[in-house]
C-alpha cells in the first residue's frame, strides 16, 4: 500500500481516517443524546437546539470554520480554557480537524438517529418499565437495541461527511501536511502543483474505496440489526 | 393482599371518579368501551398520574396526590399484561420471559422459568422470536413475562380482546391455572361478560367513569339491576358447583346448592370444584314441576324479585338453594304465571344450552 501511495499521500489517508474515526466516535454518544432529546423530550428552547444543531448543514463551511477559529483558537474564549485546563490545543492541529469534522457531521448523524428513535413504539418502553426496568435500563435494553440500525446508518453517514470535510477544516486548522492536511485537502493541494494529477487521482481512488467500504459494512450491520429488531 | 383505589381524573367529556377495593383473586373491572377502565388500570400501574386520590397495595401507598407520593412505574412491581402483547421484538421468547427477573428484588419468590413455561405451554418455543409466534402464543408469553418479574399483583387490560374466539378458548384455561396456582391477585379489565363470568371472583362495574356496582362475582352477575350493563343477551347467573359424577351416556352431573345439574361431558375429575354460567335467556320458568319435558334440569326455587325492562320482557331473579338464577321471560308469561316475590317456581334449563365455554375451573 505504501509502495503504491507516496509517503505524503499515505500520510493524508491515515490522517483522514484518524480524524474521522475520532470525530464520529466522540460525537456519537452526544448525537444519540441530542436525537433522544429532540424525539422524546418536551423542553423550552427545543426549537433553538434543533436550529443550532442543524446550523453547520446550512451555513457556508467557511463560516463554520471561521466561527470555530474565533471560539477555539488559542486566543478564543473556549480554546484558551481547553489549553489551560486540559492542555488541549485545537487550532492548526489534527484535533481541531476532528472537531471541525465532528461539528459538520453532527446534524446528519442526529437526523438519522432521531428518525430511528421516533420509530420506536413508546409502548414497548412502558412495558419494560412495568417489568421493573428504570429509565436507564429501558434505554439500554429496549430503546438502544431497537435504534441500532439507525445509529449505524447515522455513524456511517457522519464518517463519510467527516472524510470529505473541506471548507471548515481548511479555515479552522489550515492545510499543514502531516498535521491537518486531510484527504480532500491533499487532493486540492496536489491539483495546485504541476504534475500532481497522478497523486490526486490515486487519492481520489482511495476516497472512493473508503466510501464504498464504509457503505457496505454499514449495510451489512444494519441489515443484521434490522432482522434482529423485526423479531424474525 | 388487597388493592385500594380511590381516584379522580378528568377525561375529554367526562370525569373518572372511582373508589373500590380489590381483594385477592381476580377482580374484574367491567364496563363498555370508554367507561374509564384503562384509565383506572394505568393509574394503578403508574403509567398515568391521576389528578387526585390515592392508590395503595397491601397498605403500601403507590400514589397519594395530597401527600405527593408517586412511586415510579418500575418500582411498583405490578406485572402488566397489555391488550397488544408488547413483546420485545429483538429478544427471544426466553429472554422476553426472563426480562423482568434481573430487576426483581433479591428476596422475591415466585415460579421459575421452567415452571412458567410449563404452566403456559411455552416450553417448545423458548428460542423463537416473537415475530414467529401466533397471536395467542404471543399473549401467553406476555402472561409469563409479567409473572416472572415477580410482581406483587398482575394487571391485565383486555388481554384477550385482540384474539379470535378460538384463541380465546385456547388461552382461558391457562388464565384459570394462573389464577389458581399462583395465588397472585389480578386486576382484570374487560368488556366481555363471558370472560368476567369465567374468571372473576370480584366484579366492579364501571359506567361513564363511576362505579355502579361492586361485589363478589356471583352476586353482581346475578343482580337483575345489572342486566342493562351486561346486556340482555349476556346476562346470566354464575353458580359454584362440584362435579358429582360422569355418566356413561356422556353427561356430567354437577351438584349445586339448589339441586343437581346435568351438563354435556366435562373434563374435570369427579369431586373437582367448578362454576357454571347459566344465561338468563336459557331459563324457562314453570309454576309447577313440569312433566313430559325433554329438559333434564328442573330446579325448585322461589321468586326473589321481578324487574321490568323497556320491551316486552322482564328479568326474574330466582333463589335456588343459596344461589340466585336469572331468567328472562316475557311480561305476558309473568302475568299468566302470576309471578310475585315469594312464589315457588321451577327453573328449567336445557342441558345442551350450556356451552363448554360457560363452564370454568372453579
Amino acid at each position: 500500500m505504501t509502495g503504491w501511495l507516496g509517503p505524503e499521500e499515505w500520510q493524508a489517508v491515515a490522517l483522514s481516517l484518524r480524524v474521522s474515526l475520532w470525530a464520529v466516535g466522540l460525537s456519537l454518544p452526544l448525537s444519540i443524546l441530542a436525537a433522544y432529546a429532540l424525539a422524546r423530550w418536551d423542553f423550552r428552547g427545543k426549537q433553538l437546539l434543533n436550529g443550532v444543531i442543524h446550523l453547520p448543514l446550512i451555513l457556508p463551511p467557511v463560516v463554520t470554520g471561521y466561527l470555530l477559529l474565533l471560539g477555539f483558537g488559542r486566543r478564543g474564549p473556549l480554546g484558551g480554557v481547553l489549553e489551560e485546563v486540559f492542555g488541549l490545543v485545537l487550532a492548526f492541529r489534527w484535533t481541531g480537524a476532528a472537531l471541525a469534522a465532528a461539528l459538520m457531521a453532527f446534524p446528519l448523524t442526529v437526523r438519522a438517529i432521531r428518525l430511528a428513535i421516533e420509530a420506536v413504539d413508546p409502548k414497548l418502553e412502558q412495558a419494560a418499565a412495568t417489568l421493573g426496568a428504570s429509565r436507564a435500563w429501558v434505554f439500554l435494553t429496549v430503546t438502544l437495541p431497537l435504534i441500532l440500525p439507525g445509529v449505524i446508518a447515522g455513524a456511517v453517514l457522519g464518517f463519510a461527511k467527516a472524510m470529505g470535510e473541506f471548507g471548515a477544516t481548511i479555515t479552522f486548522v489550515s492545510n499543514i501536511p502531516g498535521q491537518t492536511q486531510t484527504l480532500p485537502l491533499a487532493i486540492y493541494t496536489f491539483l495546485q502543483v504541476p504534475g500532481g494529477d497522478g497523486a490526486a487521482l490515486r487519492l481520489v481512488a482511495v476516497s472512493v474505496a473508503v466510501a464504498m467500504a464504509a457503505l457496505t459494512v454499514s449495510e451489512v450491520l444494519a441489515r443484521r440489526a434490522a432482522k434482529r429488531v423485526a423479531g424474525g | 393482599m388487597s388493592l385500594q383505589v380511590e381516584i379522580t381524573h378528568p377525561l375529554p367529556g367526562f370525569e373518572v371518579n372511582v373508589a373500590f377495593e380489590a381483594p385477592g383473586g381476580v377482580t374484574a373491572l367491567f364496563g363498555q368501551s370508554g367507561a374509564g377502565k384503562t384509565t383506572v388500570i394505568n393509574a394503578v400501574a403508574g403509567l398515568l398520574r391521576p389528578q387526585a386520590g390515592c392508590i395503595a397495595l397491601a397498605g403500601e401507598v403507590l400514589y397519594d396526590a395530597q401527600k405527593r407520593v408517586n412511586l415510579p412505574v418500575h418500582r411498583r412491581r405490578l406485572g402488566y399484561v397489555f391488550q397488544d402483547g408488547r413483546l420485545f421484538p429483538h429478544l427471544s421468547v426466553r429472554r422476553n420471559l426472563t426480562y423482568g427477573q434481573r430487576f426483581a428484588p433479591q428476596g422475591a419468590t415466585g415460579p421459575g422459568l421452567d415452571e412458567v413455561a410449563d404452566l403456559l405451554g411455552l416450553s417448545t418455543m423458548l428460542d423463537r422470536r416473537p415475530g414467529a409466534l401466533s397471536g395467542g402464543e404471543k399473549q401467553r408469553v406476555a402472561f409469563g413475562r409479567a409473572l416472572l418479574a415477580r410482581p406483587r399483583m398482575l394487571l391485565m387490560d383486555e388481554p384477550l380482546a385482540a384474539l379470535d374466539a378460538a384463541r380465546k378458548d385456547e388461552i382461558l384455561p391457562y388464565l384459570e391455572r394462573l389464577r389458581d396456582q399462583t395465588g397472585l391477585p389480578i386486576l382484570y379489565v374487560s368488556h366481555s361478560v363471558a370472560e368476567v363470568a369465567r374468571l372473576a371472583t370480584t366484579v366492579v362495574v364501571l359506567e361513564a367513569g363511576r362505579v355502579v356496582r361492586a361485589g363478589p362475582a356471583e352476586q353482581v352477575l346475578s343482580d337483575p339491576a345489572m342486566v342493562r350493563q351486561f346486556g340482555l343477551r349476556e346476562a346470566g347467573a354464575v353458580l359454584p358447583a362440584e362435579i358429582a359424577r360422569h355418566h356413561a351416556d356422556g353427561l356430567t352431573e354437577l351438584a349445586i346448592s339448589g339441586g343437581r345439574l346435568f351438563l354435556p361431558q366435562m373434563d374435570q375429575p369427579e369431586g373437582a370444584r367448578t362454576r357454571v354460567r347459566i344465561l338468563a335467556h336459557d331459563v324457562i320458568v314453570a309454576d309447577r314441576a313440569p312433566e313430559g319435558l325433554s329438559a333434564l334440569n328442573v330446579l325448585p326455587g322461589a321468586v326473589l324479585s321481578l324487574r321490568e325492562g323497556q320491551g316486552p320482557g322482564m328479568i326474574v331473579q330466582i333463589q335456588c338453594g343459596t344461589d340466585r338464577l336469572l331468567a328472562r321471560i316475557t311480561r305476558r308469561s309473568a302475568e299468566a304465571l302470576r309471578l310475585a316475590p315469594g312464589r315457588s317456581v321451577y327453573a328449567v334449563i336445557k342441558t345442551v344450552s350450556i356451552a363448554r365455554t360457560d363452564v370454568a375451573a372453579r
